[in-house]
């Protein structure tokens, strides 16, 4: 098992006649994703990769049977993507774009309450179950089917990360970037909820990041609802207060957001700290071992 | 972004926000001028990107012009160091001259985006002037909090709840509440990150001024707002980030270590930083470049740390996905080719398109040192860091 996606999904891609919608449709399908559908406004009716492009969302679905959304949608129109994919009664979105202004995505959560879209990112590299289905940007070839979830709020880190577990033999249920924004759709903790519940998982790998409280709300849940081991990294020990590094909400405005005050908090919750970024593959081994 | 106290008022009073009499002065003349115009007791206050002024004696109160012209030439084309700059401090190029206020009482108004609701808070505290995290953990039950629901935006109700909960009496409430709606307005309307009135002060005759004012700008929202674009004071950045930006790096921020890094993702540079520290060094700089393939952004990383005099080694950590090593690869010889690269470079390349990046660089010539991993890329670079001597 896994979670989010798995060979049961079928993908929609809105946005998919850009150049980043076009080169990542097609990484998705070679990596065996079932790819079903396009939206592009103004395009529909057309054919792209091979794929049929509608102008709405909602025809795409009742057209094709997709259950999942992967957005590569500019920034000034990813809102209104995501809000068009919730209103047609997309389960599933993944939104890629990054740079979305903070008040779209306050519009976009308040939208999204009490509705049963679960968003992913944005800004992030998209969610894949290793051999199943890749719904995102990360390199297929570094991941292999396992037993141990990772979630994250990088791209990049997780690919090192990733590519430690199955260098040593660890294989992956599901892999989910939040992204690295402020808003994001999805926290670690609705992540690790997910987790928890999905038999194939064993344990979860989870990278944080300087900025805001999502870690210390992971803490929160590990020691109260958890009981697969959680093996943790938080990045941004050296990051200077009020700097924005790179991702829009890696940004320390309070004490709470340090790097050290999220370790110790998922450390007292119960959680395994890798003691640098290069040692999370080692670190979940032993977990494992002991497991 | 961020701008300066002047021009934040400048938005506030447009929103109907009151704010004292005053106008921004270029030169020790000019505020000369200013003051002569308002009369009586006035402030000069040094405009920089900074909090903590008063501590660093960079707001000043006196009497009269001669008073002013003789503060403001003070300050006027000197460095403010304040408990919030480095020792190094930050320039001051304009000082803001406006009429002393009797302040009766001082209290805090804020709005910010709250990560846990989604929502905008609107937070007001009886505790104004001083650093707001301060009265948070010294005081938490004094920090008064209201969500917003974005759909309907800030009501009066909230607005009265907040007024009454920091002790406002009889028409000082309605006066409130009609500030906290336009404050909440210009917000939204500018898509603020952050906008702050400490202190909001209660007059010795009952009036609410927003003496001191804070306004920071959703980067990613500034498409749709050249006119706060604008405003930008780039004077007050660090120069080593306003080259970068220039130059397409926007993802670059300079820090105290003199070891340069090059990756790709902002988790993946934030990890690589905290590892050259946990090696023994420090970096000079964090380096997102991002996922746009092209060799000019990797060449214009190299003419960054060429043109940093502090740099001792350079690493070069790439884990492809979006980004190819091999255009990376391509940026890497070319700028062996166009520069001379005067200190060792540590490269650590893996993802897509590995082969064809390395043999790249083996067919560029380009010496270096390669790494593994990149555990192993940041004591390689730490080591070739305390082998230079500046």
């Amino acid at each position: 098992m896994s979670i989010l996606v798995d060979d049961g999904t079928r993908l929609l891609v809105q946005g998919i006649t850009g150049s980043e919608g076009s080169f990542h449709t097609q990484r998705c399908i070679a990596y065996g994703t079932k790819v079903v559908a396009g939206v592009t406004p103004g395009k529909g009716g057309s054919e792209h990769l091979g794929v049929s492009v509608f102008n709405t969302i909602e025809e795409a679905m009742s057209e094709t049977g997709a259950n999942a959304s992967l957005m590569f949608v500019p920034p000034a129109f990813a809102a209104d993507g995501i809000l068009e994919a919730s209103e047609a009664g997309m389960p599933l979105v993944v939104c890629i774009t990054e740079g979305i202004p903070v008040l779209d995505m306050v519009k976009v959560h308040r939208y999204l309450k009490g509705r049963s879209t679960r968003l992913i990112g944005p800004n992030c590299p998209g969610v894949i179950s290793p051999g199943k289905c890749k719904a995102g940007i990360m390199v297929g070839e570094i991941h292999v089917a396992g037993n141990v979830g990772v979630v994250s709020r990088s791209g990049t880190l997780t690919y090192d990360v990733v590519s430690q577990l199955t260098s040593l033999g660890i294989g992956q249920s599901t892999c989910v970037g939040i992204g690295g924004d402020a808003l994001p759709g999805s926290t670690f903790v609705d992540i690790l909820r997910l987790f928890q519940a999905d038999r194939d998982t064993k344990a979860v790998v989870l990278i944080g990041e300087i900025g805001g409280t999502m870690e210390q709300e992971a803490a929160e849940l590990i020691s109260v609802e958890m009981t697969k081991p959680v093996v943790a990294f938080v990045a941004g020990a050296t990051a200077p207060p009020g700097k924005r590094m790179g991702h829009a909400g890696a940004i320390i405005t309070g004490s709470a957001g340090k790097a050290p005050e999220k370790m110790k908090a998922l450390s007292q919750a119960g959680a395994i700290i890798a003691p640098t970024p290069a040692e999370v593959g080692l670190t979940t081994k032993k977990v494992l071992e002991r497991v | 972004m961020r701008i300066h106290e002047y021009q934040a008022k400048a938005l506030l009073a447009r929103y109907g926000v009151p704010v004292p009499r005053g106008s921004v002065a270029c030169s020790p003349t000019e505020a000369k001028n200013v003051a002569a115009e308002i009369g009586g007791r006035v402030v000069v206050k040094a405009q920089v990107y900074a909090g903590g002024r008063g501590k660093g004696g960079g707001v000043r109160a006196v009497n009269g012009p001669e008073g002013a012209e003789e503060v403001a030439g003070q300050l006027i084309g000197t460095r403010l160091v304040t408990p919030q700059t480095g020792l190094e401090g930050v320039p001051v190029s304009k000082v803001l001259v406006e009429e002393a206020s009797q302040v009766s009482r001082e209290l805090y108004l804020g709005i910010l985006i709250d990560g846990m609701s989604h929502s905008p808070v609107m937070m007001a505290s009886q505790a104004g002037g001083m650093e707001i995290e301060e009265v948070a953990k010294s005081a938490p039950e004094k920090m008064l909090r209201s969500y917003i629901d974005p759909a309907i935006g800030l009501q009066p109700f909230q607005g009265r709840k907040l007024s009454y909960g920091m002790n406002l009496d009889g028409g000082q409430v309605g006066e409130g509440v009609k500030l906290m709606v336009n404050l909440y307005k210009l917000f939204v309307d500018n898509d603020c990150s952050l906008a702050e009135i400490n202190p909001l002060v209660v007059t010795a005759d009952g009036k609410l001024v927003a003496l001191d004012a804070k306004l920071n700008f959703d980067d990613n929202a500034l498409f749709r707002h050249k006119d706060i674009q604008e405003l930008q004071d780039k004077g007050q950045e660090e120069p080593l980030e306003i080259q970068a930006h220039d130059w397409g790096i926007n993802n670059y921020v300079k820090m105290d270590g003199d070891i340069g890094c090059m990756v790709n993702g902002a988790g993946l540079a934030m990890a690589v930083n905290d590892l050259i520290q946990y090696c023994g060094g420090r970096a000079a700089n964090f380096l997102d470049i991002g996922t746009l393939n092209n060799t000019e952004r990797v060449l214009n990383s190299f003419k960054m740390f060429v043109a940093d005099q502090r740099i001792k080694a350079v690493l070069v950590n790439i884990f492809g996905g979006m980004a190819r090593v091999d255009v990376i690869a391509r940026g890497i010889a070319e700028a062996y080719q166009q520069m001379d690269i005067p200190f060792p470079v540590v490269i650590r390349l893996a993802g897509t398109n590995l082969e064809e990046g390395q043999q790249i660089l083996v067919d560029s010539g380009v010496s270096y040192i390669q790494a593994e991993d990149f555990y192993d890329g940041a004591r390689k670079v730490v080591q070739a860091a305390k082998g230079v001597k500046k």
